[in-house]
C-alpha cells in the first residue's frame, strides 16, 4: 500500500469526503468532511484490501482563529499493509459535533472522552460521555485556547495582604 | 542492682504533664504514608539510612490515617486530588498536623495554572512550609523539627498556637504603600 493508491482508492469509494490532502516525509493526512467520517472509517477497516484495523489514537486540536475552528485527527494503521494514514475532520466553534468511533475502535473510549474533557468536542454515539481528567463537575474545557492560563494572582510582598484576605484558607 | 537503685537515688523528679505529653508526641510522630509527586522521592531519602528519620522516632509511614499522626504533603495537589487529601486528613485521628513540602504544596509552585491547587492550606490547615523545588532531606528535617518546637509549646487543653505574624511589615511592604 502506499499513499497515491490509498488517496485514489478513497476518492473512487467517497468522491465528496475528501476536502484535501496533504504528504509531508511520506506521511499522508487526508482532510475530509464530517458527515462522511464514520462510513469512511468503517469501510478502512473493513475492506479486506486495505484493513486499517488500529486506531493509533484520536485527538482534537484547536486552532482558535481559524474557520472551522476545532478539528478531530484520526491515525489509523493497516497491520496487514503496513501503512498509516492521518484523517483529519474540521469542526465549527458553535456545533462541534462528531461521530464517534467507539463502536469501530475500543480504544477510542478513553481518547474521546479525553478530547470532550479538555476541548468541549460531542462525539456522537459515544457509550457514555462524560469528564475523565477533570472532576465532575468542572464548568468549561481548559485546553481550548481561550481559556485563562493562570489560575490565581501570584503572592508577592507588596500585594499579599489583598490575595490572603480573600484566599479561601481551609479550617481544622 | 537496677533502675529502681538508679532511681532511687536521683530522689523525686518532678515535672509538668504538659511537658511530658508532648514530649512523647514529638518522639514518636508517624507520617501518613503517601506521596503525590518529584518531593516525595526527597521525603524517602530523608527517611533512607543516610539521612534517618528514625532518629526521630519517625521511620514507620503508617498506610493507614488512622494510626498517622503527621501529613506530610509531599507534592503539588492537584483540584481533583484535593478531596481526597482532605478526607484523609478528615480520617486522621486528633492530634495531629501537616506540613507542605516544597514550593508546589505551599503556594502552588511553578504550576499556576487550573489544574493545581494554589497552596495545600486551601484544603488542610498547615502546620509548617517547607520552601524548596523539591527541598532537600535536610530542608524536611529541619521543617520537621521546627514542628517538633511547635509541638512542645503546644497547650495540654490542645489548643495549637496562633500562626506567627511578623509585627514589623517588611521594607517593601512599606515601600509600596508609599508609592501607592
Amino acid at each position: 500500500m502506499d499513499n497515491p493508491t490509498l488517496l485514489s482508492r478513497i476518492r473512487a469509494r467517497f468522491p465528496q469526503a475528501v476536502r484535501s490532502s496533504t504528504e509531508f516525509r511520506g506521511a499522508l493526512s487526508i482532510d475530509l468532511h464530517a458527515d462522511a467520517y464514520a462510513d469512511l472509517v468503517t469501510w478502512l477497516r473493513d475492506e479486506p484490501t486495505l484493513r486499517y484495523d488500529f486506531l493509533e489514537n484520536i485527538c482534537g486540536v484547536d486552532y482558535l482563529g481559524r474557520t472551522p475552528r476545532f478539528e478531530v485527527v484520526a491515525h489509523l494503521v493497516s497491520m496487514q499493509h503496513l501503512h498509516r494514514v492521518c484523517l483529519k475532520v474540521g469542526l465549527p466553534e458553535h456545533n462541534p459535533t462528531i461521530a464517534s468511533l467507539t463502536p469501530l475502535f475500543a480504544t477510542a473510549n478513553y481518547q474521546e472522552r479525553e478530547t470532550y474533557d479538555l476541548l468541549g468536542i460531542i462525539f456522537t454515539g459515544h457509550p457514555s460521555l462524560t469528564r475523565i481528567l477533570m472532576p465532575d463537575d468542572w464548568i468549561g474545557h481548559p485546553q481550548r485556547k481561550d481559556h485563562p492560563l493562570g489560575d490565581e494572582e501570584v503572592a508577592f510582598t507588596f500585594n499579599q495582604e489583598q490575595i490572603y484576605a480573600r484566599k479561601p484558607f481551609a479550617r481544622e | 542492682m537496677g533502675i529502681e537503685e538508679k532511681a532511687g537515688n536521683l530522689g523525686v523528679v518532678t515535672t509538668s504533664l504538659e511537658y511530658v505529653v508532648n514530649w512523647g508526641r514529638t518522639n514518636a510522630m508517624w507520617p501518613l504514608l503517601f506521596g503525590l509527586a518529584c518531593c516525595a522521592i526527597e521525603m524517602m531519602g530523608a527517611q533512607s539510612a543516610n539521612y534517618d528519620l528514625s532518629r526521630f522516632g519517625m521511620e514507620i509511614n503508617r498506610a493507614s490515617p488512622r494510626q498517622a499522626d503527621l501529613m506530610i504533603v509531599a507534592g503539588r495537589v492537584s483540584r481533583k486530588m484535593a478531596p481526597v487529601v482532605r478526607r484523609l486528613y478528615d480520617q486522621m485521628s486528633d492530634p495531629k498536623w501537616v506540613v507542605a513540602m516544597g514550593d508546589c504544596a505551599a503556594c502552588g509552585g511553578v504550576f499556576n495554572n487550573y489544574a493545581i491547587v494554589q497552596g495545600v492550606d486551601e484544603v488542610v490547615p498547615v502546620d509548617v512550609y517547607v520552601a524548596g523545588c523539591p527541598p532537600r532531606p535536610e530542608a524536611l528535617i529541619d521543617g520537621i523539627m521546627m514542628l517538633h518546637e511547635k509541638v512542645m509549646r503546644e497547650k495540654i487543653s490542645g489548643v495549637k498556637e496562633r500562626p506567627i505574624t511578623i509585627s514589623q511589615p517588611l521594607l517593601q511592604v512599606e515601600v509600596a504603600k508609599k508609592h501607592g
